[in-house]
């Protein structure tokens, strides 16, 4: 029963965040302007996180955590030097 | 015990980090507090402006306020892109408000406190003049929300900051 | 999926309780996020995401290790953190970055008094360019006798320094 639960809440989970991740995606791409992008990239690294995390709890693996870890590491950063590189136009000065 | 510890926070924050990721053993510990005096001297090195908290007891009641504004304005907001925007009659808009705070780590703290609830979005603070261009999701009044950061944040953190 | 079987229906409910209000907040912000008009109102979307959304997830993600472990496992923790932190201040950067960019074209996004308090501001800080400019041009010709007299005096001193 309660594998039963948990099974449909994880699948239901899984389908949610995989659709979002499409949505982000179509903006991403349909833009209009570099920052609608960046912002998509970002919110696209933490659907994906999340959506590893999810995938983790329903194989009982400890190996997705550290994946969505670093995801979440990279994500950031990357996130940072695009909106440093929005601003002026260099990423390093 | 200043000179060998700098920054006992955050060297106790990195410390409760490295055992949360891994597991609880003695080893553990005395290697995460090795690593975490270390950090500790490299933020050192950075030297950033060191808070001054006034009053601790404050704190509690100002994540308490975050918690409860978080939860609420998730309902709000998701109500929102559900009904799409009360059937096109939200009207999102920009709000200047003067702030009296001065002290970086607490505007710091205002700007994710904003930011992190959703429906508000920080967008820049001119430092010269203490003016914040706050971008409110559902703008019905330019006062009601210059009253909620002005009276509800604003003064909270100054008393606990300043 | 054995290992989810002994896990008690009343935690199972919870689970799933915080899996789903998570998640769905996720996609509702990234529905609003493809769906809403202006880039400073998608800015506001993900954030449904970040805050509720991955509590949630992470809430319910901690009670399962929890009780299947045995012990408490409070590593997703560091993610839930990580994410509250560093979330506002991309979005701080990005925000700062658009209203830059629609300042710099006078875009029709802006209403006029963000416009307006910035250009006063431009204004300003021309004019006390401009007045600086004006205070640099009016100062070397006395400052220059200064510089040639310090010169000759370093060169005076050279002079007499060398031969002793």
């Amino acid at each position: 029963m309660s594998a039963l639960i948990i099974t449909v809440a994880l699948g239901y989970a899984q389908i949610a965040l995989a659709t979002a991740g499409i949505l982000v995606g179509t903006r991403l791409l349909k833009g209009p302007r570099a920052q609608d992008r960046v912002l998509g990239l970002d919110t696209l690294y933490i659907t994906a996180m999340l959506l590893f995390l999810v995938t983790g709890m329903r194989l009982g693996s400890m190996f997705f955590f550290e994946a969505a870890m670093v995801m979440g590491v990279i994500g950031f950063v990357a996130t940072v030097a695009l909106a440093k590189f929005l601003f002026r136009g260099e990423v390093i000065e | 015990m200043s000179r060998l510890i700098p920054y006992p926070f955050v060297s106790f924050l990195l410390l409760v980090m490295w055992l949360m990721l891994t597991r609880f053993s003695l080893g553990h510990v005395v290697l995460g507090g090795a690593l975490a005096l270390v950090a500790g001297r490299a933020v050192a090195a950075l030297q950033p402006a060191r808070p001054r908290l006034r009053r601790w007891r404050l704190m509690p009641k100002l994540f308490w306020m975050i918690f409860t504004d978080i939860i609420r304005s998730n309902i709000a907001v998701a109500w929102l892109i559900l009904t799409n925007g009360r059937h096109g009659q939200r009207k999102s808009g920009f709000v200047l408000i003067p702030l009296k705070l001065r002290d970086p780590n607490a505007l710091a703290l205002l700007a994710c406190i904003l930011t992190a609830t959703p429906g508000t979005a920080w967008l820049e603070y001119d430092s010269d003049e203490g003016m914040l261009t706050l971008h409110v999701f559902d703008l019905l009044d330019d006062e009601q929300w210059r009253h909620i950061v002005q009276n509800r944040y604003e003064a909270l953190l100054m008393e606990i900051f300043e | 999926m054995s290992h989810l079987e002994t896990i008690p229906v009343w935690l199972a409910v919870l689970i799933a309780f915080f899996v789903v209000l998570g998640s769905t907040l996720v996609l509702l912000g990234a529905l609003g996020f493809a769906r809403l008009a202006s880039f400073y109102d998608r800015i506001h979307a993900p954030t449904l995401g970040t805050s509720w959304g991955t509590a949630g997830i992470i809430i319910a993600s901690m009670l399962m290790a929890s009780y299947l472990e045995g012990r408490a496992v409070i590593h997703e923790l560091v993610i839930g953190i990580f994410v509250m932190l560093t979330v506002p201040v991309t979005l701080i950067l990005l925000g700062r970055a658009a209203l830059h960019r629609d300042r710099t074209e006078n875009s029709p996004l802006l209403p006029e008094h963000v416009l307006t308090a910035h250009r006063k501001k431009v204004q300003a800080e021309a004019e006390a360019a401009a007045e600086a400019e004006a205070r640099a041009e009016a100062e070397p010709e006395q400052k220059l006798p200064v510089e040639d007299a310090a010169e000759d005096a370093a060169e005076g001193r050279n002079e007499t320094g060398a031969p002793s």
